[in-house]
């Protein structure tokens, strides 16, 4: 006897929008059984680990940074993954979209140059972002290497130039020779939005991505390309869409964002360069693109959800004083029911009975 | 299982959460911890974990501590005021990537008091608190010369940031004090704690002939390897014997214990006030593990040296100091290299062959 898995002919769109909750209930149930087992209240932590961070409007300021670059680059990954372009590497270009706007910032600390500077940091970081993000397309294209295998390589080169770069030529003169830069003037550090605590306009940065990508997808020739190469590479093919063009331009947008990111959450959070600037955002931002099912939409929410889970992490520290070893298991634990819930909503089990 | 009791068990446990808080006569003093690794590295972090839990242990109900592990640079802020937020009274921050972070929400929060680990930055109620871990160092270097039969000694940096640094030209120091032609082999990992590379370290470093190997990284791993082969090796941070009982000769043991304690005295008493500690031996913060596995005089000249240090009559960084380059390094404090020169060492001493990563 074995279980198989047989796609549907027909898939319900209740079934579809319904999926990613019944994951969540699922989860929350099993996580807490763990809890209960551990001989601690499953309710108390579901209040600490999801009710108050709602609740709390400090909570909820956190949660939309923490969501900011994670949206950012999954909202740019969406394009690589909807024409089937597999770009691992928003980590890579996150740090050298960082690198290139830093450097701006950098060259004109202390000189009291002006408003300019921002705009200046954050364009030179899509640059970035996009020049490095061409690099695995154009291997891919002119030498036919896996974009999968080039840009996740890249992230290494990119982790060690920034690391280069603050032990050595970036270095803060005045900081005892400890790996990190001058902390940026006021000029090139992202401002507040008023009455928002330490929230950044950065946030309103990921809104606008997803708006305009809302409007590419929907309404532009372009959107209409892509999913095209995406869905049936041969038919764009005879309809004369050229597939270089879409693998260049798609790799940039992405790390033209991923770039974007990057230079946000330097320029917002730490306010200068250290030898490591991201906790993996290029990496989990390639479950929230998933767990948004590639709609900008969907990535804005599975973004706040996942920024969620790991903020209620921290409080589930805190608080309850539960093991953070815990709330990594449970981020997994909410992927692996996402996906299961997926996979059962487009398939259905069928129990084949062999005989021996 | 039935699930009657599983809700039941919820609902008493929200109850005594949300319900009848203990009868207390004051409100315990609240102490948050914030690490970069996990509290079972068996090094930096676990050390500064012992201290918590001493805390504990010696204040009772008088004491309540929080940690969070694992926490990244970007994480840092957001942690650190959550702490702030919930009540806590005292927050130490136990990495140096902590400092901006540290400093903004202290900002925020005058009436909390915070304590940055390894930094110098400072506020009227940030304080800064450090070893003086070269002190240490000096006296393995005398050990490994006095061991080692090929003359060539290892050791594994973490980083080529000035506390490492400062930790090698103390190890190699002590080494040309017993022989002058001590030869020094370095390898950097690239981590406070990884393992897998601390072994592959250690394996190409007794691969160039090392047969005594020191380490600036967090984990016992290199010990272990080391045991394997019969190289000899230091622990560092914590008492690392258990990992190899027949070839580890002594170990730096960080010992914060004593300093949370009086810091968490201060504030029940309150007098907290926002000082700049760097202690070594004297001060009791770092303790050198007993000197095993080596023969007796050895062990005696390096208890000589331990007190020696501890009591101010022999300092590791004793002018003349010799840059790699041969060149004098200018001596700005008296007859001995200033803090300020410890603290931001950025150069090799004569004698290590390798060149400083720059």
């Amino acid at each position: 006897m074995r279980i198989e898995l047989a796609p549907r002919t027909q898939v319900s769109p209740w079934g579809r929008a319904l999926a990613p909750v019944a994951a969540l209930i699922v989860s929350f149930a099993i996580a807490g059984l763990v809890i209960w087992l551990m001989g601690r209240s499953p309710i108390a932590a579901f209040q600490v680990y999801i009710v108050d961070p709602l609740m709390d409007p400090w909570s909820l300021r956190e949660i939309a940074m923490k969501a900011t670059p994670l949206v950012i680059i999954a909202i740019g990954l969406s394009y690589c993954f909807r024409a089937n372009l597999w770009n691992i590497g928003a980590e890579g270009q996150f740090i050298v979209g960082a690198i290139f706007g830093s450097g701006l910032a950098l060259a004109v600390h202390g000189s009291g140059a002006g408003i300019w500077v921002l705009p200046a940091m954050l364009i030179l970081a899509m640059i970035g972002g996009a020049l490095y993000g061409a690099i695995p397309a154009f291997l891919r294209l002119r030498f036919g290497v896996n974009e999968i295998l080039t840009s996740l390589f890249l992230v290494y080169v990119a982790q060690l130039l920034l690391d280069y770069l603050v032990r050595g030529p970036w270095r803060d003169p005045m900081g005892f020779n400890f790996p990190q830069s001058v902390v940026f003037d006021a000029a090139a550090t992202l401002p507040a939005i008023a009455g928002m605590g330490r929230v950044h306009i950065g946030v309103i940065f990921a809104l606008i991505a997803v708006a305009v990508t809302m409007i590419v997808l929907g309404r532009t020739l372009f959107g209409y390309r892509l999913r095209v190469s995406g869905d049936a590479p041969r038919a764009a093919r005879f309809a004369g869409f050229s597939q270089a063009r879409t693998i260049v331009t798609v790799f940039c947008i992405s790390g033209g964002l991923a770039g974007l990111a990057g230079m946000i959450e330097v320029s917002g959070v730490l306010r200068q360069l250290q030898p490591s600037i991201s906790p993996g955002y290029g990496f989990t931002a390639i479950i929230v693109a998933f767990l948004g099912r590639l709609n900008p939409i969907g990535i804005l929410i599975a973004g706040l959800i996942m920024a969620l889970i790991l903020i209620g992490g921290e409080n589930a520290q805190i608080i309850l004083r539960l093991p953070l070893d815990l709330a990594l298991a449970f981020q997994g634990l909410v992927l692996l029911c996402v996906l299961s819930a997926d996979a059962l909503v487009t398939n259905r089990l069928r129990i084949v009975r062999v005989r021996a | 299982m039935k699930r009657r009791d599983f809700v039941a068990a919820g609902t008493i446990a929200v109850m005594m959460a949300f319900g009848a808080a203990p009868a207390q006569a004051a409100d315990p003093v609240k102490v948050g911890f914030v690490f970069v690794g996990p509290v079972g590295d068996f090094g930096w972090t676990y050390q500064h974990n012992q201290g918590r839990l001493a805390i504990e242990e010696t204040f009772g109900d008088r004491v309540e501590t929080t940690f969070i592990e694992s926490v990244s640079g970007a994480d840092a802020e957001r942690v650190i005021e959550q702490l702030a937020r919930t009540g806590h009274d005292l927050i130490f921050t136990t990495s140096f990537g902590y400092m901006e972070p540290t400093i903004r929400v202290a900002e925020r929060f005058p009436d909390v008091k915070f304590e940055h680990a390894t930094g110098f930055r400072r506020a009227d109620n940030v304080a800064t608190y450090n070893a003086r871990f070269h002190e240490g160092r000096y006296i393995l270097g005398q050990i490994a010369a006095e061991m080692s039969e090929t003359g060539v000694i290892g050791y594994i940096g973490a980083f080529p940031i000035p506390e490492v640094t400062a930790g090698m030209n103390a190890y190699v120091l002590g080494a040309q004090s017993v022989n002058p032609d001590i030869e020094l082999r370095v390898v950097y990992v690239n981590a406070w704690f990884d393992p897998a590379r601390e072994t592959d370290a250690a394996r190409a470093l007794m691969d160039q002939g090392a047969d005594v190997i020191a380490q600036h990284v967090d984990s016992p791993a290199a010990m272990q390897t080391a045991a394997d082969r019969g190289v000899y090796g230091f622990g560092q941070a914590s008492d690392m014997i258990d990992f190899a009982p027949d070839t580890l000769l002594t170990s730096i043991v960080n010992n914060w214990t004593d300093y949370y304690l009086t810091r968490v005295q201060a504030v029940l008493d309150g007098t907290w006030e926002p000082s700049d500690t760097w202690g070594g031996l004297a001060a009791d913060m770092i303790r050198m593990a007993p000197y095993t596995n080596m023969p007796a005089d050895v062990a005696e000249r390096a208890a000589a040296t331990e007190e020696a240090i501890r009591s101010g009559e022999l300092n590791p960084f004793t002018c003349p100091i010799f840059a790699q380059d041969g060149s004098e390094v200018p001596c700005e404090g008296d007859g001995v290299l200033s803090d300020e020169q410890v603290l931001g060492m950025n150069f090799f001493v004569r004698g290590i062959a390798d060149r400083l990563p720059n």
